[in-house]
């Protein structure tokens, strides 16, 4: 799985493999991260996986890292090149958002997860390209220009963390941070073949993130392999008292759930989640995916009915647009950003900044989450919404009470091209059609590969109950080990 | 639920965003249709039910009103478009 390891290709590497090795001084933490770059100036230019390469900060950071192995106080991320999603803020180093409004914001603070990171010893390399504002399930909404998949460049890697997943399974990193909102990390995993983790809500701060819909939005890993992605969560999990909604409970290391026995696990597969509109070949991956768990030792009952999940689309496409409409609001030329002053008036002005600063994407959903606040539709809409919302989670709570996990797809889809959904904005809000109610919900869920479908990637999507994050690794790490699939790097760039 | 292009206006008037001709004729079949998937929910019998604000039970989170170090004033206004005597710099707002 590890083959052509030598010294140019320290990048094929998992995380912890790479640990190993750099415990073992075979090479150093500068020289792994020279491989990256490397591999970086060799493949960006097809990929696009980056909004800022940062070259300089990761020698230092690499350096730093030899020092501290050294000393003998390395962690498993010290010295690990990794990615961070532009929305992820860190201070003296552009952070953008993936929109123009941000191009030449350089934060003044560093994001809870960057101090996490740093104090872990990783090496930073880059802040990954994304959907403006996450708002999308592409990267063609980027400012910036769309990412590629490294499977296939004429295809999508997803979105929104689609740099994060196009840059893990491009060798440009080891390991990555995304952010997760409806869908932003365990889509473009399954569609660039990589291992996404959405933790339970609140068990990461939020801390630093630039916001997109306050009540859904968390940080989260995207790795090679099930190892890797748990040893990203361990690293950025516990309470932050500078977000108000992290979870003050103490989180346990979910590294010790790694390589355990899934015998007797009770597994709901909800009908729902078999629609019109999946592939043939996702539907067959998955059937075989049940059919290895089964194997395993599972318990797999299909008769598990969730028969709100059709309303997770409405229900999250009124709340989320409805929430960065108010956290958008803060984006006005004045204090920070990209700024127009043609306008003649203060009014005017902070008008015209946004015409010119957002991407029609980021203005639809503003108008859509404006239109859903205001006098006369807040009721029908938004309050509306929040109520199915209730409903969507009382039905997990109840499957959660006879099931341990919940397995479903990841997406209805493998990569599909450049350019085929993004004039038609309800056909690209369907790829997130079985990623949004664990979200609405604020459940932890990861995306697992599975398989190909037409020589792409098809992702297997684990449910678990709330800070259950310890059931879902076992199951996912269980499972990566009997399908086989884990650490592809793609070879065709 | 159909929207008008004079709705659309007056939301963009709401969300401060200045819409060209072309935005107008965009959006408005845009939104429409969007709002038209949406209006499903209605009929969702919700009698009864809470609404969800988000997932955990925490709410009115304090913390002790300790002054703690915050940004400078240099750092607070580095990436102002345009400051003046240590403010942000705006145009009048009354005329």
């Amino acid at each position: 799985m590890t083959a052509g390891t030598s010294g140019d290709e320290l990048w094929r590497l998992t995380a912890h493999e790479a640990h190993e090795r750099l415990r073992a001084k075979e090479f150093t933490a500068v020289e792994l991260t020279a491989s990256v770059l490397a591999r970086i100036e060799a493949v960006e230019a097809k990929v696009h996986a980056y909004i800022t390469v940062t070259p300089d900060v990761a020698m230092q950071q690499a350096k730093e890292a030899d020092t501290s192995f050294a000393a003998g106080m390395a962690t498993p991320l010290t010295g690990i090149p990794v990615a961070v999603k532009d929305l992820i803020v860190t201070k003296g180093t552009r952070t953008t958002a993936g929109s123009k409004i941000l191009d030449n914001f350089i934060p003044p603070y560093d994001s809870h997860v960057y101090e996490q990171l740093r104090r872990a010893g990783a090496v930073m390399v880059g802040k990954a390209n994304m959907d403006e504002f996450a708002m999308g399930s592409s990267t063609e909404h980027s400012a910036f220009g769309p990412s590629h998949n490294p499977w296939n460049t004429a295809l999508v890697p997803g979105g929104s963390s689609g740099g994060s997943a196009a840059a893990v399974s491009a060798g440009e990193c080891l390991v990555a941070l995304g952010s997760d909102t409806g869908g932003s990390i365990r889509q473009p995993a399954s569609l660039c073949g990589n291992v996404g983790f959405d933790p339970t809500y609140g068990r990461v701060s939020r801390y630093g993130i630039i916001a997109f819909g306050s009540s859904l939005d968390q940080v989260g890993p995207i790795g090679r392999d099930v190892e890797d992605a748990t040893t990203m969560l361990d690293c950025i999990s516990g309470h932050d008292p500078r977000d108000s909604t992290s979870n003050p409970e103490p989180v346990a290391d979910l590294r010790h759930y790694l390589g355990r026995d899934i015998t007797g696990m009770r597994i709901g597969v909800p009908r729902e989640y078999f629609i019109a509109g999946m592939e043939p070949g996702v539907t067959a991956r998955i059937e075989e995916s049940l059919k290895l768990l089964e194997g395993l030792g599972c318990v797999i009952d299909r008769e598990l009915s969730l028969p709100s999940t059709e309303h997770a689309l409405a229900v999250y496409y009124i709340i989320a647009p409805s929430e960065a409409s108010a956290n958008l609001a803060r984006y006005d030329g004045v204090k920070y950003g990209f700024s127009e002053h043609g306008g003649g008036s203060m009014w005017a002005d902070m008008e015209q900044t946004r015409a010119e600063g957002f991407g029609q994407e980021v203005k639809r959903r503003i108008m859509l989450g404006t239109y859903a606040l205001s006098a006369g539709y807040y009721d029908a809409y938004y309050l509306k919404a929040q109520k199915v919302r209730t409903l969507i989670n009382n039905e997990f709570e109840a499957a959660f009470r006879k099931y341990d996990v919940i397995v479903t797809p990841t997406s209805p889809t493998v990569a599909f091209p450049i350019g085929a959904k993004v004039d038609d904005p309800f056909a690209m809000y369907l790829n997130d059609v079985y990623t949004l109610p664990a979200s609405v919900a604020g459940l932890p869920a990861i995306s697992v590969p599975c398989g190909l479908s037409e020589g792409l990637p098809v992702g297997l999507q684990i449910i678990g109950n709330f800070f259950d994050e310890g059931r879902i690794v076992q199951v996912a790490h269980a499972f990566e080990a009997a399908c086989g699939f884990a650490n592809r790097v793609a070879d065709g760039l | 639920m159909s929207l008008t292009a004079e709705e659309v206006l007056h939301i963009a008037r709401l969300a401060r965003i200045a819409l060209t001709d072309a935005d107008v004729e965009r959006f408005t079949p845009q939104l429409s249709g969007i709002l038209e998937h949406f209006a499903e929910l209605a009929a969702v019998d919700t009698e009864g039910l809470e609404p969800t604000a988000h997932p955990l039970p925490l709410s009115n989170v304090m913390r002790a009103d300790l002054v703690a170090p915050s940004l400078s004033q240099a750092e607070a206004l580095a990436n102002a478009p345009v400051q003046e005597e240590g403010f942000f710099r705006v145009r009048a707002v009354l005329e």
